[in-house]
């Protein structure tokens, strides 16, 4: 369990790190969480590693004009920690499911948008919320929506040689509620089924699922909450929704069929937790 | 803020100070070691090439399947049947993950890059995965000159069965199957190994985190040609968890030592983590059929037992010896008059088993406590009243099998278990859940937990008729070493290799109560080093032994030792030594009160053992053994005491289950355990625990699976998943009865098993009734919410 060989770089600006890319046999090194165990069990072996984790300008956490900026560079933990997070409440809501506390301490939030496991929950939050994803490549600087990033399982459309170079999420608006849920086999486990979802007041309600198809599934569900927004009243709809998004093909931990009707569930228990929360404030 | 550490070893563990197998550097110049493993389940080895890895900078020595072949004879075993085991593939390889070569080099990334230029022609052949299906007329043969896939295959009746059968008022019957898991030690496998010839013929000396049982040093040493003193073995007196799985390891020493001679240098392997989960070792898998005649009134008056293991691609010892290491406690906690038990192993394309924390328990009792839950719903009669019904009540009890329970009170531990468990309050919640259209289940196990096995059942593997005479096998003897310092220091010395129990911290205890010393004047020493410390076939760090053997080990020497001190004491009061007592540090008469210190006592037989009285012993060091009569072999009629102590534990679960989810919660655990006389009550909190988790593990996350073809589908982290702390969280009763072993100086038993044996069929069991109104059959392992799901479905292709 010893990598190949490989080259190592830690460039001191993002051109140079871009320059460091190119070619196409290189590989962004961040917090290393995902990338570090592919290179130890030889399932991957770049020629390069390019290590950005002290480059200048990619540790940005602040909130500004109603968006929340995250560096590229910047962990998990500190995101969590960190007061800034409070202008985006289903990003704290997410975090203690991202594996362990001691892997959040490295792994950074970009990291896992870029490594784009289908069963991660931080891609799925950008999507529901509709963050915006800022790559830097040898062509220069381009913006894309989270919802477009994520292509397939462990797919994005960034290029090779191209840098994300920081995540902005918007921040969130009186009346908006939130509801975030997923089920594993143990506590940090990569979910069978997870939602995170967002509802404001006086209508618009999005879903986004992960852990049940190839990248987050991305669904408006206004309608679903005009009717009767219980618990009971939501099943049939999201056990419907549900059976139309799921297309992994399952495995020992959780079958199609088991994962579609977790879905379900939850994504109707978080509904009614969102709808609640907007409305509560609403009288608050 | 300070921490007082329970046992004497913690404070170096949490500190850095531990001494493992990785931290020793025995012999400086070591190489490095990497493994290239066969990618197929099943393949016959056309050709192999080493040339490009031998020319790869940095490495020393490439062996592969010629040099293996050549120097390395198959391992004894206990079978005659002709399935030759032997440490890598020679010509087939069988599983995937058996070693086929071993690159020895620098460091180990050279050794991994050049384990990649190894190039291996492989022809695949068929593959059987499936325990059942090795059993089938026409399957796959593994081994064909053995022209069967049974390695084993053993009969036995004890008692008046076919009788019984005939008037019983029901006959009940189940068929069950139960998982491979492990226990997945923090430490995996590692090996420091080095080969020598010498002017008298070849040596090897080795390093490893081997904890027994020591019966595989003879032999690792016959598969290498050499005698046992010529082959010396040190065992780290830190062991990084091991529960079983490190008995495995005993063909990786030969492997190496092979290496070292080839590289011309001492070989270190290490086994990562891809390794251990692809190939180290697991507990066996089985599939089985239980009967019980049972009366109108719900007494078992006789089973029948078919077991079949899946020891995987090998009968690797100490295998099949999970088919009889509860071969005298196969009836229970139960007072079964007849029983007639067919057992067998059978291989597969898939990795060799050996021990696991429970060993050979969790399977037995999977089977037999869920069949008196399904006895208990054919009689109409509770579980806990249709297991009462069945206690075994008087003690000692012989079972058919030859069993002989040395003490218990197993009314009294269930009744405990019922009140303190709170069984009548799951009720309760059970039928709330229910009429709330949720499912509640409770499940019990009642286990008779065997400890200090009797190497004697190994026998029972040949027929009778097959035995050599002269030739049979008993025993469970322990050796420990005692001496005195000329400060009145007692150093206990033991072999008892540990893997992380704490011995060194009851040895200490046991031996300074036993001489009337403060703690501090007692050493507990580990160290096992084959050319040094006492060691018989039977020693090693397995079957719960230390409670039961090693500590009555521990008081025959040092009461040894207490003679010469009161030999001392006698010259220094001018008294006869016989009636001197031990106390507080100092030896007394207690016709007179005149006392003088233990140190000074010791003192006179260190400086002036000439005033001693003719005759006095004057033994500074002396050993103290344990030689338990009980364990004697195998008897013409097959019948085997298995274990020296038989403890018991009474379980119950509660499991809550979401019915929109299907999550598998555990409510409460409570569990009541009969150990003897408690030696260290936190140290046996800590077993009872660590042992349930253990079965937690094989109950509701860990398993190894395999596909169709043979491919190892949970060889990583992601997929075999071990429950962590979080999944600890459910609520945990735990009490005792003692009921003292008259077997042992210090009535102890063991206690490090017995939950792991009693968890996974009380959760099973638990689970079960939680689905009762569904009518589902619970009939194997692990259950968790997929599971459930396919379950409710009426879908059984998950198994």
């Amino acid at each position: 369990m010893k990598a190949a060989p490989f080259a190592y770089h830690r460039p001191d600006s993002v051109d140079e790190a871009v320059d460091a890319l190119a070619g196409g046999d290189a590989k962004v090194l961040a917090g290393g969480q995902s990338l570090v165990p592919v290179l130890a069990m030889r399932l991957g072996r770049p020629g390069t590693l390019v290590d950005i984790t002290r480059l200048p300008g990619l540790d940005d956490l602040e909130v500004y004009g109603g968006v929340l900026r995250i560096g590229a560079a910047v962990r998990q933990r500190t995101v969590e920690r960190s007061e800034a997070v409070r202008a985006v409440p289903l990003i704290g809501r997410a975090m203690p499911f991202v594996g362990h506390r001691e892997l959040r301490s490295r792994g950074t939030v970009c990291g896992s948008l870029a490594h784009a496991d289908p069963a991660a929950e931080l891609p799925a939050v950008a999507a529901c919320l509709d963050a915006t994803v800022v790559l830097r490549g040898p062509r220069g600087t381009r913006q894309v929506p989270a919802r477009e990033l994520v292509v397939g399982a462990m797919t994005t459309s960034a290029g090779p040689d191209e840098l994300i170079t920081e995540v902005r999420f918007p921040a969130a608006a009186s009346g908006d509620g939130f509801g975030f849920a997923e089920i594993a086999r143990r506590h940090g486990d990569y979910a069978l089924a997870g939602v995170a979802v967002h509802v404001r007041r006086g209508g618009g309600a999005t879903l986004a699922a992960f852990g049940v198809s190839d990248r987050p599934v991305v669904r408006d569900v206004t309608a679903l909450l005009e009717d009767d927004p219980t618990e009971a009243g939501l099943r049939p709809s999201t056990d419907a929704m549900a059976d139309e998004i799921v297309d992994t093909a399952g495995d020992a931990h959780g079958s199609r069929g088991y994962r579609a009707r977790l879905l379900g569930v939850l994504a109707a228990r978080e509904l009614v937790r969102a709808h609640r929360e907007a409305h509560q404030e609403a009288h608050a | 803020m300070t921490w007082t550490p329970a046992r004497d070893e913690d404070a170096a563990l949490v500190s850095g100070a531990g001494r493992f197998v990785d931290d020793l550097d025995p012999l400086p110049g070591t190489l490095v070691a990497a493994i290239v493993r066969s990618p197929h389940p099943h393949a016959r080895i056309r050709g192999v090439d080493l040339a490009r890895a031998r020319a790869h900078p940095g490495v020393a020595a490439v062996i592969g399947p010629e040099e293996i072949g050549a120097a390395v004879r198959p391992f004894p075993l206990s079978t005659s049947t002709p399935m030759p085991y032997l440490p890598s593939a020679v010509d087939t390889a069988r599983y995937v993950g058996e070693p086929v070569a071993v690159v020895v080099a620098g460091d180990r990334y050279v050794a991994e890059d050049a384990a990649e230029l190894v190039e291996v022609d492989y022809e695949p052949l068929d593959v059987v995965v499936d325990t059942r299906a090795a059993l089938e007329p026409g399957a796959v043969l593994l081994h064909p000159e053995a022209g069967t896939n049974v390695a084993t295959d053993r009969t036995f009746s004890f008692g008046p069965i076919d009788d019984a059968f005939a008037r019983a008022d029901h006959v009940v019957h189940g068929e069950y199957t139960f998982p491979r898991y492990s226990s997945v030690p923090m430490e995996c496998y590692g090996v420091v190994a080095q080969w020598r010839d010498e002017s008298e013929g070849p040596a090897v000396e080795c390093w490893a985190n081997f904890h027994g049982p020591f019966t595989m040093v003879p032999v690792a040493a016959g598969s290498l040609g050499v005698p046992v003193s010529r082959f010396r073995l040190h065992v780290p007196a830190d062991i990084g968890g091991s529960f079983g799985i490190k008995s495995g390891i005993y063909p990786y020493v030969v492997l190496m030592a092979l290496a070292s001679k080839h590289a011309g240098r001492p070989v270190r392997w290490t086994e990562d983590r891809t390794e251990h989960l692809l190939a180290s070792s697991s507990g066996a898998g089985r599939a089985m059929a239980f009967s019980a005649a049972v009366s109108r009134d719900g007494a078992v008056e006789a089973l029948r037992v078919d077991l079949v293991d899946d020891v995987g691609a090998y009968l690797r010892p100490p295998e099949p010896s999970t088919l009889y290491r509860c071969f005298g406690n196969i009836t229970g906690a139960y007072d079964v008059p007849a029983v007639a038990i067919r057992a067998r192993a059978a291989v597969t394309n898939r990795a060799p088993t050996g021990l696991n924390r429970g060993f050979g328990g969790q399977q037995l009792y999977f089977g037999l406590e869920r069949l008196m839950d399904a006895v208990a719903a054919r009689t109409g009669l509770d579980v806990a009243e249709v297991r009462r019904r069945n206690l075994v009540r008087a003690f000692p009890h012989r079972t058919p099998t030859g069993g002989l329970y040395d003490s218990g009170d197993y009314p009294a531990a269930l009744d405990l278990l019922l009140a303190e468990g709170g069984y009548d309050e799951l009720r309760t919640r059970q039928e709330s859940a229910r009429t709330e259209g949720a499912y509640y289940g409770v499940g019990l196990a009642l286990v008779v937990d065997p400890s200090g096995t009797n190497i004697g059942y190994v026998g029972l593997a040949t027929p009778a008729s097959e035995r050599k005479p002269g030739r049979d096998k008993s025993g469970s003897t322990e050796i420990v070493r005692a001496s005195v310092d000329l400060q009145g220091v007692v150093t206990v010395l033991l072999g008892s290799v540990p893997q992380g129990q704490g011995h060194a911290t009851v040895a200490r205890r046991v031996a300074a109560r036993r001489l009337g010393l403060p703690v501090e004047q007692v050493r507990a020493v580990v160290d096992m080093d084959t050319a040094s410390t006492p060691w018989t076939v039977t020693s090693g760090s397995y079957s719960s032994r230390f409670a039961p053997l090693v500590t009555s080990a521990v008081v025959a020497a040092v009461d040894r030792l207490a003679e010469t001190v009161r030999a001392g004491a006698s010259v220094l009061l001018g008294v006869d030594p016989a009636g001197l007592e031990l106390a507080d540090g100092s030896v007394r008469d207690p016709s007179s009160g005149a006392s003088c210190l233990f140190r000074h006592a010791a003192g006179v037989v260190h400086w002036d053992p000439g005033s001693l009285p003719e005759g006095a012993p004057a033994r500074l060091a002396t050993e103290g053994e344990f030689v338990p009569p009980e364990a004697v072999a195998a008897t013409a009629e097959d019948t085997i005491n298995s274990s020296l102590c038989y403890g018991f534990v009474a379980e119950m679960v509660g499991v809550r289950i979401d019915p929109d989810t299907l999550l598998v919660t555990l409510d409460r655990v409570a569990t009541v355990h009969d150990a003897g006389t408690v030696l260290d009550p936190v140290l046996i909190e800590g077993q009872v625990l660590g042992a349930l988790v253990h079965g937690l593990g094989g109950a509701a996350y860990e398993e190894f699976r395999y596909s169709p073809a043979g491919q190892p589908t949970s060889a990583t982290f992601l997929d075999y998943l071990c429950p962590t702390s979080a999944e600890t969280a459910f609520e945990l009763v735990s009490d005792h009865v003692s009921s003292p072993s008259p077997l042992t100086p210090l009535g102890a038993k063991g206690c490090g098993e017995g939950s792991s044996m009693s968890l996974p069929v009380a959760y099973a069991n638990a689970v079960a009734d939680a689905l009762a109104p569904a009518g589902v059959t619970i009939d194997s392992l692990p259950l968790h919410g997929e599971v459930v799901h396919q379950l409710l479905r009426g879908d059984v292709s998950w198994r």
